[in-house]
């Protein structure tokens, strides 16, 4: 089979509209999986043993268990509970939650390497454990993360074709919707690995000029 | 030519700027005990290490049995030395380093027997039978089962040594071996080492900060300071009666800090 | 009510085909993770950019792609795969790609004086590797390679997309049959959650194995 350059071109306009949903997801995604993440780590965290306890298992069962099988359970299972998600969002929570339970490490391990000599002085200061948190914690143990969190995002990027098994028109959906309608698979399969290393080879500097930015001062 | 195992002939170092070694020149005679003192950072630590091609140079001729160290002779000509060249110059050379570097996956008795396997194909049992001997010579043969984590600093230190003998080398570096060393487990390593400077005509340098065992062990002390040998002489004339100021200044520190020479 | 001791058993016949894949999945991505980590560390150029070449491409583009163009590519150049071949290759080709980094991760670990005293007792490079660094950095890397082996049991639930009858494709013909929804799928994580535990037991259990000894503590 030949490579057909004028039958890329005509399905470039396709897959970039893909594309654009693909970045979307991962956006929204990103956000919810730091946000989540955070969240767990808190819990994590909590005094209450019964709390931590289930947080850790529900963190350990999401990460232990496949994405595509998770996304089906949003897609398939909540509908029928009364909660009609659109493919997009199911697809977004699904994504978020996920990756939440890998950011929530990255939180962990950041929050438990604040030096206790901050948590000292904020009790001295007789700061609430909120604005302990608030002020003194998290604007310390954040930065660092930054690079961590931001490998995780690029990850989540590179799952984003899951989301195709939901009926999300993304990338990989648009690709395999081309390619069965022309029954030509090269070009489109191709196409969509090329777009997926050029964003990956542009994370990589990224991410490096992220750690460079937000390496802890010695 | 005979009466020299190492000889070193206006070798220079650097890294990046820094000059380490500057047009240095001695020789080693067969059997020699010889002490290398100075600073930190004078360039005694780097030289120990070129010899035992860990480190390599910019210029000069190091020659062990009159053999160039770093190059080799090919049609003739002198060319830069391949690995196999190295392989078999290093038979020559033994090392025992300041933080011993153990293998800390392999119990003591392995890590004797290891390289005399490994690189002289002698088979288990000889080399097992050969490394007992070495660790009962180092007075650890009861400890032949255990883990390098499970010895004192003195311990590892006399089984490193013990690891280096088991290849037969002729020439012996001694790194600041007792340098990372709690005081008290020190002299359990110095006396291992002046056992073997009595029993054996190994050729043995060592760098070290321990300025009375040097001048008793060594039957020459060189002096080093900003790359150069400053002042050499027996320990005897080196270390009661300096002609070099930095010498003297240098002893002077040593004294000062309370050691005894 | 239907026949769940039918739907039981095909969900069961899912359980293997996913087992079978992880485990094939782990017995390419094994070696191919050493020799492109070690690759990586060659003294020979060629060696080293071909290492680079594999792993940044099979960790640059997403392991989805990578299974697509397996199946539905390299049969237009006369490569034709079954499903489970494709899955096995781009499953192990793909994990391998993140494995050789966690190789070459451990082995640069190894303190330089470990080399130095390689060096020293006139070992060759391959004696070294072999002997002291390699057994060294197992330790390391084992944690990592959990993970990995983790990832790929996860990973394998993609190939249902190309048709093969593994745990999650079962679990899609059960509700596409029952119309039940909640039960097949959280039948399928829960066998996912189990295979995932057995493998993080096993692994520690090996490393517990591995460092015994290494820190002292063993009488």
């Amino acid at each position: 089979m030949e490579w057909d350059w004028e039958f890329v071109r005509e399905i470039m306009p396709m897959l970039l509209d893909g594309l654009r949903i693909t970045l979307l997801a991962t956006l929204l995604g990103s956000i919810l999986a730091a946000a989540a993440g955070l969240g767990f780590a808190l819990l994590r965290r909590s005094k209450n043993r019964a709390v931590t306890r289930i947080t850790g298992f529900v963190v350990e069962f999401i990460r232990g268990t496949p994405l595509l099988v998770q996304l089906y359970f949003l897609f398939y299972v909540l509908p029928e509970l009364g909660l009609l998600l659109s493919p997009l969002t199911a697809g977004v929570v699904g994504l978020g939650l996920h990756y939440a339970t890998y950011t929530s490490e990255v939180f962990r391990a950041g929050i438990d390497n604040t030096p206790r000599g901050q948590w000292e002085a904020a009790k001295a200061c007789n700061l609430t454990p909120y604005q302990t948190w608030r002020h003194v914690i998290l604007p310390q143990a954040i930065p660092p993360m930054i690079p961590a969190l931001a490998n995780y995002f690029v990850a989540m990027f590179k799952e984003t074709p899951l989301l195709s098994a939901i009926t999300v028109i993304e990338l990989m959906s648009e690709a395999r919707g081309v390619a069965n309608s022309n029954y030509r698979y090269l070009e489109p399969m191709t196409m969509v690995g090329v777009l997926f290393l050029c964003i990956s080879l542009i994370a990589v500097p990224a991410l490096h000029l992220l750690e460079r930015r937000f390496r802890p001062p010695r | 030519m005979t009466d020299t195992i190492i000889d070193i002939d206006r070798v220079t170092k650097r890294y990046g700027s820094h000059t380490v070694l500057q047009d240095l020149c001695f020789s080693v005679r067969p059997g020699e005990k010889l002490a290398l003192i100075g600073p930190s950072g004078s360039g005694k630590t780097t030289i120990l290490r070129t010899l035992m091609t860990l480190e390599t140079i910019e210029s000069g001729t190091i020659r062990i049995d009159g053999e160039p160290l770093f190059q080799m002779e090919r049609n003739g000509s002198l060319v830069p030395a391949d690995e196999a060249h190295l392989h078999r110059m290093r038979t020559k050379i033994g090392m025992v380093f300041q933080l011993f570097n153990l293998f800390p996956h392999k119990c003591v008795l392995d890590n004797v027997t290891l390289a005399p396997m490994l690189t002289k194909g002698v088979r288990k049992a000889d080399a097992e039978r050969r490394a007992m001997e070495l660790l009962d010579l180092v007075g650890l043969a009861d400890k032949a089962r255990a883990m390098p984590a499970q010895l004192s600093g003195g311990q590892k230190q006399r089984v490193a040594i013990a690891r280096a003998l088991a290849l037969q080398p002729r020439i012996m570096l001694f790194d600041e071996v007792t340098s990372a060393l709690d005081p008290e487990l020190v002299e359990e390593v110095l006396s291992v080492m002046r056992m073997l400077g009595s029993t054996t005509d190994m050729t043995m340098l060592l760098v070290t900060h321990e300025m009375s065992f040097a001048h008793d062990f060594a039957d020459r002390v060189l002096f080093f300071d900003r790359g150069r040998i400053v002042e050499e002489g027996p320990p005897d004339v080196l270390f009661t009666n300096p002609t070099h100021e930095r010498t003297q200044a240098f002893l002077k520190k040593i004294i000062a800090a309370g050691q005894r020479i | 009510m239907a026949d769940w001791a039918g739907y039981l058993g095909l969900m069961l016949d899912g359980a293997l085909v996913t087992a079978k894949l992880t485990v094939l999945g782990c017995a390419l991505a094994l070696p191919a993770a050493f020799l492109a980590g070690l690759g990586r560390l060659s003294r020979h150029s060629t060696v080293r950019a071909l290492s680079v070449a594999y792993i940044e491409f099979f960790r640059g583009t997403s392991i989805f792609v990578q299974l697509f163009w397996a199946y539905f590519v390299l049969p237009l150049i006369g490569v034709t795969l079954t499903p489970l071949q494709a899955g096995v290759l781009a499953l192990g080709l793909n994990v391998g790609a993140y494995g050789a980094e966690v190789v070459r991760a451990a082995v640069q670990s190894i303190g330089r004086e470990q080399h130095e005293a390689c060096i020293a007792l006139n070992l060759t490079r391959w004696q070294s590797l072999r002997h002291v660094l390699l057994p060294q950095a197992a330790v390391v890397m084992v944690p990592t390679f959990c993970n990995n082996a983790i990832e790929l049991l996860k990973a394998t639930s993609v190939v249902s997309l190309i048709s093969l009858s593994d745990l999650t494709f079962q679990a899609q013909v059960v509700r596409s049959q029952t119309g039940s929804t909640a039960l097949p799928f959280l039948t399928v994580l829960v066998i996912y959650f189990a295979y995932a535990s057995l493998i993080s037991a096993g692994m520690k259990a090996l490393e517990r194995r591995m460092t015994r000894g290494l820190d002292g503590l063993r009488t």
